[in-house]
């Protein structure tokens, strides 16, 4: 996926008021197999497995012995028996030996990040235009849902009510083989209602501004999901998972930091890796920053302590060596109507 | 891609404008092609002095963030303010809208080392390949 296609700020406004499109298929997707597979997932993901039904999906959490994140995914419940992991692209490697390590009896794993393709439609138009062009119906599948159906001249796509932009829309998973027939055959569908192919500029600007978490930004290994903002993810009353006996020590112990977002009040654009400063003194870090097209003004995401985690709190952020002001507001910046 | 032939050029890829001792500075179209959508310019003050090949200004878009280099020894007399409230005007006008600072040149000589227009097309083409 490029970072850009006609200009990010461009891009970020035809998904927030028509439509946009973009290449996920650098995506990594696992199938998971096999009577043993619920109990495998429900064992490795900190969301509840059980509570899916065929055709339902599910945002969650791969963690490791110490409640750090090694993947935030999302689990497809193709049938009683058959799931599909959806990974970042960074992490294919890291979350397949993952999953290996891991692996129980009576389950079958398979890496089929190759020969799958994924296109993200989305934008308040992305229904009518899918509408137009697939067999099945699709208006009426509800948010984090899936089904199968052709599309266009593809047969046998699956797609998903799911997105990253914090927009309407769907994920269509393809053969890759068949993936720009797909691309061609979407961007036709969506012309009169104004579609535009959209990069990875776009893609993180929308997503921030919906808040929503970004791999090796604000999750990584060494980020647990409360202090991190997902911790809604984790389902304390399941069965035992990976991580979840250093994460109930967290939780018991208390949080020293959390991930807020911030607007800037003095000039400049806050960076990934600018440190956070309270009276001189370095206490965090701020892990996302850019600009926002939606509201026109500087916006980021920053792991701070504590004690400056309440709406209206400021603190300082270093922009090339200059101390600028910035306050805590409310998230996510963007909320669909 | 436009390259004037009444500026000089920096393997930064700033331009200069000379009208007697007054050198009028910006980005190319190249460099603002490259940065994509600038929404933030960072400029210094009227009187501040700037050293040749020093950074005197930040220019930002959504993601990237960029210095710029002075090609020239001087003193700052005129600073582009309406950039403050419409920073994309560097995108839409580099070479005339959106000049960012004038100065007033201590060394004219300094001008020499720069590129003329044919020279910086074919380094943009060398880099773009």
């Amino acid at each position: 996926m490029p970072v850009q296609y006609a200009g990010v700020i461009e891009e970020h406004h035809a998904v927030r008021k028509q439509a946009g499109l973009f290449d996920g298929c650098h995506m990594g997707e696992f199938l998971f197999q096999g009577a043993g597979a619920p109990s495998y997932l429900q064992h490795i993901t900190a969301n509840d497995i059980s509570r899916l039904v065929d055709g339902q999906a599910q945002y969650s959490l791969l963690c490791n012995e110490n409640g750090g994140i090694v993947d935030d995914i999302i689990v497809y419940r193709r049938g009683p028996e058959d799931f599909l992991m959806v990974v970042n692209a960074a992490n294919i490697d890291k979350d397949w030996a993952w999953v290996q390590n891991h692996k129980i009896e009576k389950v079958t794993l398979k890496n089929i990040s190759d020969e799958t393709a994924l296109i993200a439609l989305q934008g308040p138009a992305a229904v009518s235009i899918l509408e137009k062009i697939a067999k099945a119906p699709v208006a009426t599948l509800s948010s984090f849902h899936f089904a199968k159906t052709d599309i266009g001249p593809v047969p046998n796509c699956t797609a998903a009510r799911t997105g990253y932009t914090g927009e309407d829309g769907f994920e269509i998973f393809c053969a890759t083989a068949q993936a720009p027939a797909l691309w061609q055959a979407l961007l036709e569908a969506g012309k009169s209602e104004g579609i535009k192919p959209a990069g990875l500029g776009a893609r993180d600007t929308l997503r921030l501004e919906a808040c929503l978490s970004l791999y090796g930004h604000e999750l990584t290994d060494e980020t647990n999901p409360m202090e991190a903002g997902v911790g809604w993810v984790v389902k304390w009353d399941k069965t035992d998972f990976i991580g979840k006996k250093a994460l109930t020590m967290i939780r018991e112990k208390g949080l020293t930091r959390k991930r807020v977002g911030f607007t800037m009040t003095d000039k400049g654009i806050a960076r990934e890796g600018s440190s956070v400063f309270l009276q001189d003194r370095p206490v965090g870090m701020v892990t996302s920053g850019s600009y926002s097209p939606t509201l026109e003004k500087p916006i980021g995401l920053a792991y701070v302590p504590l004690q400056i985690t309440n709406i209206g709190d400021t603190f300082h952020v270093d922009i090339r060596k200059n101390l600028r002001l910035a306050e805590v507001v409310k998230t996510p910046f963007y909320k669909r109507r | 891609m436009e390259f004037p032939d009444n500026l000089k050029y920096t393997t930064e890829h700033e331009w200069v404008r000379l009208k007697g001792n007054v050198a009028t500075l910006g980005i190319t179209e190249y460099a603002q092609e490259q940065l994509g959508d600038i929404v933030y310019v960072e400029l210094p003050e009227v009187g501040q002095e700037l050293e040749k090949d020093e950074p005197f200004g930040v220019v930002e878009s959504v993601k990237a963030v960029s210095d710029v280099y002075s090609p020239v020894t001087g003193k700052i007399t005129e600073v582009n303010d309406s950039l403050t409230d419409s920073a994309d005007t560097v995108n839409e006008d580099c070479y005339e809208e959106g000049w960012l600072v004038r100065v007033e040149v201590s060394n004219k000589k300094e001008l020499d080392d720069l590129m003329d227009n044919k020279e910086y097309e074919a380094f943009v083409k060398e880099q773009a390949s």
